[in-house]
Parts: C-alpha cells; structure tokens; sequence
C-alpha cells in the first residue's frame, strides 16, 4: 500500500517496537513474518512438486532431498505458520469488514477503545490458531 | 490498477487459499487422523498418491487455482511491504514489473507441471 505524504520513518525496524503498542501490533509482525516464511517455501515447494511432471524417478528423487528429520521440523513450522497466518488472517478479514470493533460511541470518559473490543477476537484467534499448530504437531510427531 | 482493487483480489485470494489449502493441508498433513484422501497402503507423498491426484480432474482444477491465487497473494503482500518503505520512482517501477513477471512465470511453471504429470503417470505406466 502506498502510504503518500506519510514518511514511514520506522521502516523494517517499526515491525518490532517504536512506541507503546498493543498486542494485536505484534501480532502484525507475526503476520509477516510468517508470510514472508509461507512465500519463501511454497516457491520452493512448486520447484519440487514439479518434478512430479518427470516421472516417478525425478519425483521419488526429489522427495528423497526433502526428507529426513530436519526437513520434517521445517515442514512443521511451515505448518505451524499456516495455522497463524490461515486463522489471524480471517481476524483481519472480520475487522476489515467492520465486525468485532464496537459500535461507534461518542467520547465520554471513561473512554472505551476499539481495541478493547477486537482483543477478544485475537485472544481467541491465537487459541484457535494454537489448537491447529499442535493438532498438527501430533499428526506429524506422534501418530506418523 | 488502483490499489484498492488489488487489496480487495488480495483478501478474495486469501479465501480461496485458506479453503484450498485447509484442504491440502488436511489431505497432506493430517492424514494419519484424518484420513480424507486415502490412497490405500500409500502415504501422501507417495507416487501411487501422487498419480491418483494427478489424474483427477477436481485436483488438476484446484492445483491451478490455489497456485494463482497463493502467488497473488503471496507476491502482492510482498509488494506491499516493499513499497511500505518508500521507494523511489525507479524501485517502486522494479518491484512493480519483477514482482508480476516472477509470479507469472511461476504460474506458467506450476500449472505446466499440473497438466504434464497425469501424461508422465501414463507414460511411467508403460501407457
């Protein structure tokens, strides 16, 4: 998004402080890095996938690059990124539209913020997105 | 394009991918509790898998479309963050074209490989 007239001062180093921020702006960052994380590997991921296009040698080849235990815990934080990024992009999606903000009240002390009202959005959105991360960690750990 | 067009295609993807890829995610991850897309006596990632997805009309289509809409989404996220830190004309331009030529080469590359493998599974089988 452009941001016009508006000096992002911060840059990169904005994503982990620069004032008395809430929670939901880490989860920002989070949102981020995670999906900067899930674009660098489903790149890659085409790349090996592909092989499937040469025939079962090139497949089973390329699936024998991408094994091993180190493998398994990187396709596990992958995982664990999609479930953050899946379940806090539709907490995203929710406000973007306006829901789980509050009704528009006027400004009387004691003041109520909207982000008083989301923060229940995200707490729950963390929770759900730790129930999946570790749903997954039993599929990958425990019951393969 | 105006960006508040290209936001809105960005959020519409992100529906499409969390659909498509909790799918993918189910089939490919949580097949030992779940068991959606059984291949019996194959794992997943197993070639006899592979071919029986390969040849399906339903997984050829959904491939095509989670790997457009994942690479929209992917790369117009990127671009957001690039341009976020204010670049000049010049970069803004690089990012712009690059950002769209990788991600349609992409494109090309993967649904290339979606349309070849079910002629690779035949031709393996000796068909």
């Amino acid at each position: 998004m452009e941001s016009r007239g508006h000096p992002n001062r911060l840059g990169i180093r904005g994503w982990v402080g620069g004032g008395r921020w809430g929670f939901e702006r880490y989860l920002y960052t989070l949102h981020r890095v995670t999906g900067l994380g899930l674009l660098a590997y489903f790149v890659l991921h085409i790349f090996v996938t592909s092989s499937r296009a040469l025939g079962p040698e090139a497949w089973d080849q390329a699936m024998g690059v991408v094994s091993g235990p180190l493998f398994m815990i990187g396709e596990y934080l992958v995982f664990a990124a999609f479930a953050f990024h899946a379940v806090n992009g539709i907490r995203l999606a929710i406000i973007e539209l306006g829901y789980a903000v509050g009704r528009p009240i006027e400004p009387v002390y004691p003041y109520a913020t909207s982000v008083g009202r989301q923060r229940r959005l995200a707490r729950a959105a963390l929770m759900i997105a730790a129930v999946v991360a570790l749903w997954g960690g039993l599929d990958f750990f425990v019951l393969a | 394009m105006r960006d508040r067009t290209l936001w809105t295609w960005h959020i519409g993807a992100g529906v499409v991918i969390l659909v498509l890829l909790g799918l993918h995610m189910a089939i490919m991850h949580l097949d030992q509790s779940l068991g959606i897309f059984g291949t019996p006596g194959a794992e997943p990632v197993e070639w006899e898998s592979v071919v029986a997805r390969a040849g399906s009309l339903f997984f050829t289509v959904t491939y095509v479309l989670l790997l457009g809409a994942a690479l929209y989404h992917g790369f117009y996220g990127l671009r957001n963050i690039l341009l976020e830190l204010n670049p000049g004309p010049g970069i803004r331009r690089l990012v712009n074209v690059g950002l769209t030529v990788i991600g349609l080469g992409l494109f090309a590359f993967g649904t290339w490989a979606a349309l070849a493998a079910p002629g690779a599974a035949s031709m393996a089988m000796g068909g």
